[in-house]
């Protein structure tokens, strides 16, 4: 069966000390499918991607993963100690060396440096390198284990917009060259990636969901992100009525 | 400290005590040594991890193992090495079920265990236990038992980095990250503390449970300066290491000074001669 999801994970609900984290979330990932997960601040996407990547147990629901799914994870912000002394290049071989990985390791290695274009930092202490090649090696090191599932943490945060639309085009270049499936989360709401299939918009729960053009449209996320700040007041308000139904598919 | 037997040395040429050299002179330079190989490995973790206040916490908690030992009438370094590996065990166990942070947990678990040593030692006035070499180390109390124990977890530590290495130094990096990527961080974790809890109760002998972290991070600290991988901070800190253990058991000897202070005091010789360097 080619259409096997990759992720499949159902009613989780998620509390931390007694507070409701996620209210009933269900969500599919697909094969080469480019989904966005977008919500304000406090809405619980980071608690979502830990249960979705198993390093959190729901406190209710199930997470299923495709047998041996290869995940390349894209973290939002890596800090490194200055005291130990480490390369480029050898961080990237050290995501190789993981007992999950699959491809072949050199040809791999040298097709993601070139695609990424970071050929140049590969002797500089990794300590020493900018924000943006940072952004760069560890997308690098999330495509050396030949994903079938590319998940990016707030990819785009604190990059200006330029940034933004060259890492916007490299990531469909990736998902071309490499045919991955696609979670980007992002608390942007106003700016998603163009080829995205299906925007998940979080706010506790899933309060709408569907390709960007159509989520733009829809009440929930108009009420949820809209321009006005009285709106954005109101939400609390707005949550109980009928526009907030969940529109799973 | 043994008076008589130092006062022989000092009279004793030094040629002839490098040609024919007493057995305990022999287990000390060894059990040193092989100490100083167990230490670079766990020393350079504990200082990517920055975990220099784990070290102290499980030396402080020794008391508590000398004291139970003392009171249960079982061999002392074995209680000690119980209670390492229990502290290590719980201080593993709160950080991932606690909200305060590790250093208040590690200063709360190090403290109360040194007061319940304390009191356990107190209402056994009749055992002999010698405080200053707790706390300072005692080299002529290197034994063959002491020395087989050593090698054993030389052994443990060199299986244990050869196979896990590139896990723990992936943990070290990013945790989430080398979660994702298959890597058991939790047990790899909790494999180097054991490991590190039990170098710490076989150290103590040797260096005195108030200078043990130092022979963890200062030859790790020195090597930083030279090493451009993570794997020659090691090799730098094996040398540094070793070099320490070797020159401070001889100056020991000559100049009758505690054996532990006196390796602690060369190895900090090299970190200053590596601030020297440029960077």
């Amino acid at each position: 069966m080619t259409d096997q999801p990759l992720i499949k994970a159902t009613h989780l609900h998620h509390a931390f000390g007694g507070k409701n984290v996620l209210h009933d979330v269900s969500l599919t990932l697909k094969p080469n499918e480019i989904v966005t997960l977008i919500g304000p601040n406090g809405a619980g996407k980071s608690t979502l991607l830990k249960i979705l990547l198993k390093l959190l147990t729901p406190t209710q629901g199930h997470v299923w993963h495709k047998p041996q799914l290869r995940i390349g994870f894209m973290p939002q912000k890596i800090h490194i100690d200055d005291a130990l002394p480490i390369k480029v290049n050898r961080f990237l071989e050290l995501g190789l060396s993981s007992p999950k990985h699959g491809g072949n390791h050199s040809t791999t290695l040298q097709q993601t440096i070139e695609t990424l274009s970071i050929q140049s930092v590969l002797e500089t202490p990794i300590q020493q390198v900018s924000g943006g090649e940072m952004q760069r090696i560890l997308l690098a090191r999330a495509l050396l284990r030949s994903p079938e599932l590319l998940v990016l943490d707030e990819p785009v945060q604190g990059v200006d917009l330029n940034g933004q639309t060259e890492l916007y085009h490299l990531i469909n270049h990736i998902q071309q060259q490499f045919g991955c499936g696609i979670l980007m989360v992002s608390h942007d709401l106003h700016i998603v990636m163009k080829s995205t299939h299906k925007v998940l918009c979080l706010n506790q729960h899933i309060c709408c969901s569907g390709t960007p053009q159509a989520i733009s449209t829809d009440p929930a996320f108009q009420t949820l992100f809209g321009e006005g700040y009285e709106e954005v007041a109101l939400y609390e308000h707005h949550h109980n009525n009928s526009l907030c139904e969940h529109t799973h598919d | 400290m043994n008076t008589t037997i130092t006062i022989a040395f000092v009279s004793t040429p030094m040629i002839e005590l490098i040609l024919n050299p007493p057995l305990f002179l022999i287990h000390a330079l060894l059990g040193g040594l092989l100490i100083a190989f167990i230490a670079a490995p766990l020393g350079v973790f504990m200082v990517w991890q920055r975990q220099s206040y784990f070290g102290a916490a499980l030396a402080h908690s020794a008391l508590l193992g000398l004291g139970l030992g003392l009171f249960l009438s079982i061999n002392l370094s074995l209680s000690v090495i119980l209670v390492s590996l229990g502290i290590a065990v719980g201080i593993h166990l709160l950080k991932a079920h606690s909200k305060l942070s590790s250093d208040t947990l590690l200063g709360i678990l190090a403290h109360s265990s040194l007061a319940l040593g304390l009191i356990l030692l107190s209402l056994q006035p009749q055992a002999q236990l010698n405080l200053m070499a707790f706390l300072f180390g005692d080299i002529l109390s290197i034994d063959q038992p002491d020395l087989i124990f050593i090698s054993f977890l030389a052994v443990a530590v060199a299986v244990f980095f050869k196979r896990h290495w590139q896990d723990l130094l992936n943990t070290t990096l990013n945790a989430e990250l080398a979660q994702i990527e298959g890597i058991q961080t939790q047990k790899v974790q909790l494999y180097y503390v054991l490991l590190l809890a039990l170098m710490i109760a076989m150290a103590m002998k040797m260096v005195g449970a108030l200078l043990i972290t130092s022979l963890l991070i200062i030859p790790a600290a020195t090597a930083r300066k030279y090493a451009q991988s993570p794997e020659q901070m090691l090799g730098y800190s094996l040398i540094f290491g070793g070099l320490s253990v070797i020159f401070g058991v001889v100056a020991s000897l000559f100049w009758d000074i505690p054996t532990g202070a006196s390796i602690v005091a060369v190895a900090t010789l090299f970190f200053l001669g590596s601030l020297l360097r440029r960077p």
